[in-house]
Parts: structure tokens; sequence; C-alpha cells
């Protein structure tokens, strides 16, 4: 919010400073921007303002008939679509379900790779891996991990004597949803711990050892001292991860297609298969304006709250 | 400062939580490694265990008899080096731009860049498939290097803007007061001491696309034109059907390059991001 209004202060000013300023100054900084600019407007802006007009029409693939305007029909379709709302509420439980874990987990790592330890490269470099590694590569791993004869899981756990018969990490209707949640904590974790850890070179040093001369321990230096100046960060960071988890698709593609009977079918999948596999173009698309409204208020009251808390 | 033997105790608890963590991170990693290496009769055997006592190449060249996946790595390769160098050509211009000159445009593009983080893909794919198709450039690898030029532009434009805020603005100031022109400021200051920055951007923009998944499904149908993650899923087949060993060993080759590559990148990105962040 800060920033915004900083935005439309100094844009203000400008213009009162040089109304119609059309200098060559100007003219070169359009013509540096003009390269980005141009296939961002045709191949992004474009095709999303497109997209959003396609969720207004009946258009199909393959269909020789033209589109036409069809008004609000298919949003008072989804409106009655229990499947997509039941995958909509699977799909704000994996967001959820990922993205706080994997905040914790990831700030805790983040604090110990801050301290002076040894192991301490290995884990950096572990930390980013998943980062680096194809998403249809990270399924396939955990699929042989979770695999019900051959995984790793279930083996050790028979060992520890934990269960007793194989567990049906992947197909089974109550264990799917978790097990392809926990993959996406650790396929996530990188971008966030990296993220924290840059954060964290903004601590005020001597604040932290002022506190600790003043008797703080490790706990309040944290609540005082550390989390005010990680918050921002955290805030943004976890704001992203939301984003991009709700709008996941490969990872549970490859790891389950959606099952066992759709407990795992994230809103992607379910819109991802009705454009091109039933070929319902329009009604996809309100799918995905549905999506980006749903997440935008959410954003913005989690946002909201955050910076304001920031603010005070 | 604090006395001895609490200290201890929490040390001992750090390494105690980093050792948890390490455990986490790798024990997939060494599983997949593990059955990447082993024969077909350990791999049906009832205890599976952690090191292949045979260990075998076979699983490799299975993998590379079964599905193209030579021919798919060379459309990855091609796309990916495409489309990184695009991205980097057009967005090191605006980057430097929006790094040194504040301009509504600028500011626009940043917010864009933002923005266009939270539409879902399938409302960008359906219209860019329509267009596409318009354009016959569906199931053409040219087709998909535009996705990605455009998919990675924003991280492109966002990484290097962070570099160049980090030169020092008195080197360029010092050339304009000895009368060089903005362009040649531009190539002859500018470019060279961003180099490290523009490769860092390169390969991390390589990387994603060689790693992208959604946009290559949707737009490439022929075999021989798919690339690796693509080509990939072809070894899942009909599900309880799976022949583990050579998806193991796909699954590595196909991680490989982008291991290696972020290997060399992974100090600069941690940096990009954050030069880039402060100033955001």
């Amino acid at each position: 919010v800060t920033t915004a209004t900083a935005t439309t202060g100094t844009r203000r000013t400008r213009r009162a400073h040089r109304p119609g300023d059309r200098s060559g100054l100007d003219r070169d900084t359009w013509f540096l921007l003009l390269p980005a600019l141009v296939p961002i407007l045709v191949l992004s802006v474009g095709p999303l303002l497109y997209g959003i007009l396609l969720a207004f029409t009946d258009a199909q693939s393959g269909r020789t008939a033209a589109t036409r305007f069809t008004g609000t029909l298919n949003f008072q379709d989804i409106a009655h679509d229990t499947l997509f709302w039941e995958s909509f509420r699977i799909g704000l439980v994996w967001a959820a379900g990922v993205t706080a874990p994997q905040f914790l987990l990831a700030l805790g790592l983040a604090l110990l790779l801050n301290q002076e330890l040894r192991l301490r490269w290995l884990a950096r470099a572990l930390a980013v891996v998943p980062w680096a590694m194809p998403e249809v590569v990270v399924g396939i791993m955990w699929r042989l991990v979770y695999h019900p004869d051959a995984g790793i899981l279930n083996e050790t756990l028979r060992d520890a004597h934990l269960i007793h018969s194989d567990v049906q990490w992947l197909s089974s209707l109550s264990v799917a949803l978790p097990a392809v949640i926990t993959v996406g904590v650790w396929a996530g974790m990188p971008q966030t711990t990296v993220t924290l850890l840059a954060g964290l070179q903004n601590v005020p040093r001597e604040l932290h050892e002022a506190a600790a001369v003043d008797g703080a321990g490790a706990w309040r230096r944290f609540t005082t001292v550390t989390w005010p100046a990680l918050r921002p960060v955290a805030a943004a960071i976890t704001a992203l991860q939301f984003i991009w988890n709700f709008n996941a698709f490969a990872l549970v593609y490859v790891l389950t297609g959606g099952g066992p009977g759709g407990r795992t079918r994230l809103p992607m999948l379910f819109a991802y298969e009705e454009a091109f596999r039933y070929g319902q173009f329009g009604y996809a698309a309100a799918m995905g304006c549905v999506m980006v409204a749903v997440v935008a208020v959410l954003l913005a009251v989690f946002l909201h709250n955050r910076l304001k808390g920031d603010g005070a | 400062m604090s006395p001895g033997r609490p200290r201890a105790a929490a040390r001992a608890g750090q390494y105690l939580a980093l050792l948890c963590y390490l455990v986490f991170l790798a024990f997939p990693l060494a599983w997949l490694v593990s059955t990447a290496f082993k024969p077909p009769r350990e791999l049906g055997s009832l205890h599976p265990g952690w090191i292949p006592h045979h260990p075998t190449w076979e699983n490799f060249r299975a993998a590379l008899d079964e599905q193209p996946l030579l021919r798919s790595g060379l459309n990855s390769l091609l796309v990916a080096g495409s489309a990184a160098v695009l991205a980097i050509v057009l967005a090191t211009p605006a980057a430097y731009a929006t790094a040194r000159r504040r301009s509504a445009v600028g500011r626009t593009v940043g917010g864009w860049i933002v923005v266009s983080q939270a539409f879902p893909f399938v409302l960008v794919i359906i219209p860019l498939f329509l267009v596409l198709k318009e354009l016959r450039l569906i199931d053409a690898l040219p087709g998909l290097v535009l996705v990605y030029v455009v998919w990675s532009l924003p991280f492109a434009l966002w990484m290097l803007s962070g570099h160049v805020r980090a030169l020092p603005r008195e080197l360029e100031e010092a050339a304009a007061v000895d009368g060089a022109g903005r362009l040649r400021i531009l190539v002859s200051i500018v470019l060279p001491l961003l180099a490290p920055g523009v490769a860092a951007t390169f390969l991390f923009a390589f990387v994603t696309s060689w790693n992208e998944f959604f946009f290559a499904l949707v737009l490439l149908k022929s075999p021989g034109k798919q690339t690796m993650p693509v080509v990939l899923t072809h070894f899942l087949g009909a599900e309880g059907a799976v022949d583990l060993g050579p998806l193991a060993a796909a699954a590595l080759l196909a991680t490989l390059p982008s291991l290696l590559l972020f290997a060399l990148i992974q100090r600069r990105i941690t940096s990009g991001l954050l030069s880039g962040a402060v100033k955001a």
C-alpha cells in the first residue's frame, strides 16, 4: 500500500513539473522499453483480455459454427457446477495446506542457515535442488517414494513396525491429498527459504546484539528484532506461494492425475480437462476468471491486514 | 556471553534440526538415484533396499530405447536456448530503463509483472492456443518459444534491473560528461559490467523453460516435437504398468542439465533476487 501511494505521488509531481513533456529522454526510455513491452502486450496482456472475453462466449474447440456471446451463462452454469466447487475447495485446501507448513519449515531452515553451523554448505545446496528440478521429475521421484511395493516409504514404515499392510499413498481416498500436499511442501521450499534467507540479511545485527546484552532469550530476540524486520518479505513470499500453489498443475498431474475419485483434482486440472479434453474453451475460461477473482479477494484481505499491521 | 551448558544444548538442538532438514530434503533424491541403478530383480523385490546390490546402467539404455529421449532433449535444448536468448535481448534494455529512469511506463510494466502472476495459466493458454492455431504455430517449436519468451520476461526483467541497480551510476555519468551518447554508454559501459548478471539471468531463464510442462503439454502433440518433461510423462503410461527403473533413469537424465546450470548460478540467483527485492 505504501509503495502504491508513493508511486502515484511521484507521478503527480512529475506531471505537474513538466506538463506534456515529450523530450528526447522520454523517447529514449520508450525505445529501451519497447522491445519488452510489445511481446508483453501482444502475448500476455492481449491474451489475458481475450481470455476474459472468451469467458462470456460459447467458444469450443474444433467447432465450425461461429462463436457467440452468451453473456453470463457460463458463470451461471459454474455457480451450479458442484464438481467445480468441490475442485475449488480442494484447491484452497491444497494451497493453504502447502503454503503454511512450507513457510514454517522454510523459516526454520533459513534461521538455521543463517547460523555458523557445520554442513551449512550442504544444506544450502540441497535446499535449492528442488527449485532446479523439473516439476515432472519431482512428481516421478515422489511416485517412486510412495510406490506401494517398491517404494522406500512403505518399506521404512514396515521395518519400524508402524504399518502392517502397504499403504496406497496416492490411490487411497483419505491419504492421497495429504500425500500430495507433502510433495508440494518439499517442492516449494527453496523459493521461500532463499527469499527468507535474503530477508534475514536485512535484520540489523546491532539490535540483535543489544537485545542479547539486555538478556533477551532466543525466542524474545526473534519476536522483537528478527520478525519485525522479516515481516514484509514473509508476507510477500507467502502471498506469492499461495497464488503459485493455487494455480499449480504439473506436480499433481504427474502424481495422481487428479485421482483417486477427484480427491486431488486441483482447479487447474479441472479447467485443463474442460478445455483440452472436452474442448469447452468458453467454460474453462470462465473457470479461470472465477479462480482469479477469488484469489484476488483473498490476497487483498491478506495483504491489507499484513501491511497495515506492519505500518503501525 | 551466556553460560556454557545451555549454549551447548542449543547448538546440539540446532544440529539435530539441521539433520532432520537434510534427511527430508535428500531422501527422495537418494531414492531416485538408487532406483535408477537397480536391476529389474531388485526393483521387484519385496524388501527394496537403499543401495543397489548389483548396480547397472541397463535402465538408462532401456530409457533411451523406450522413448525418444534424445530427440526430446534436443527439442528442449532448442526451445529453452532460443527462448532464453530472446528473453535476454528483449529484457536487457527495458531492465536498464526501469532501473535508471523513473517513468510511468516502467512502473506499469513492474506492476503488470506482479499482477500477471495471479492469473491461472488456463486463462492465458486458451487464447494463446487460438492465436497460435491461426498462425499455424500449434505443434511447432517456434510457437512454444514465443510463449516461453513472454513467460520468462517478467523474471528476466526483475533480475536484470536488480543487477543494473547494483552497478555504480558514476561510471555512466562520467562517460556522459565525456560526451558519450546514450547508446554508446549502454553498449560499452553498462553491458560489460552487466555480463555476469546477464549470464545468470540467461541460465535462470533457460532452466525455467527447460523444466516447463503445462504449455508444452498443451501446445505440442506429435512425439517427435515434444520436450523432455512431456516425453517423461509417457513413461508413466497406463495405470500400474510403470517400468520403474527406466522411469527413474530418464527422470535423472532430464534433471542433470538443470541441476548443473543451477549449481553455476545458485549464488547469483540469491543475490539477484535480493537486489531486485531491496528496491521494490
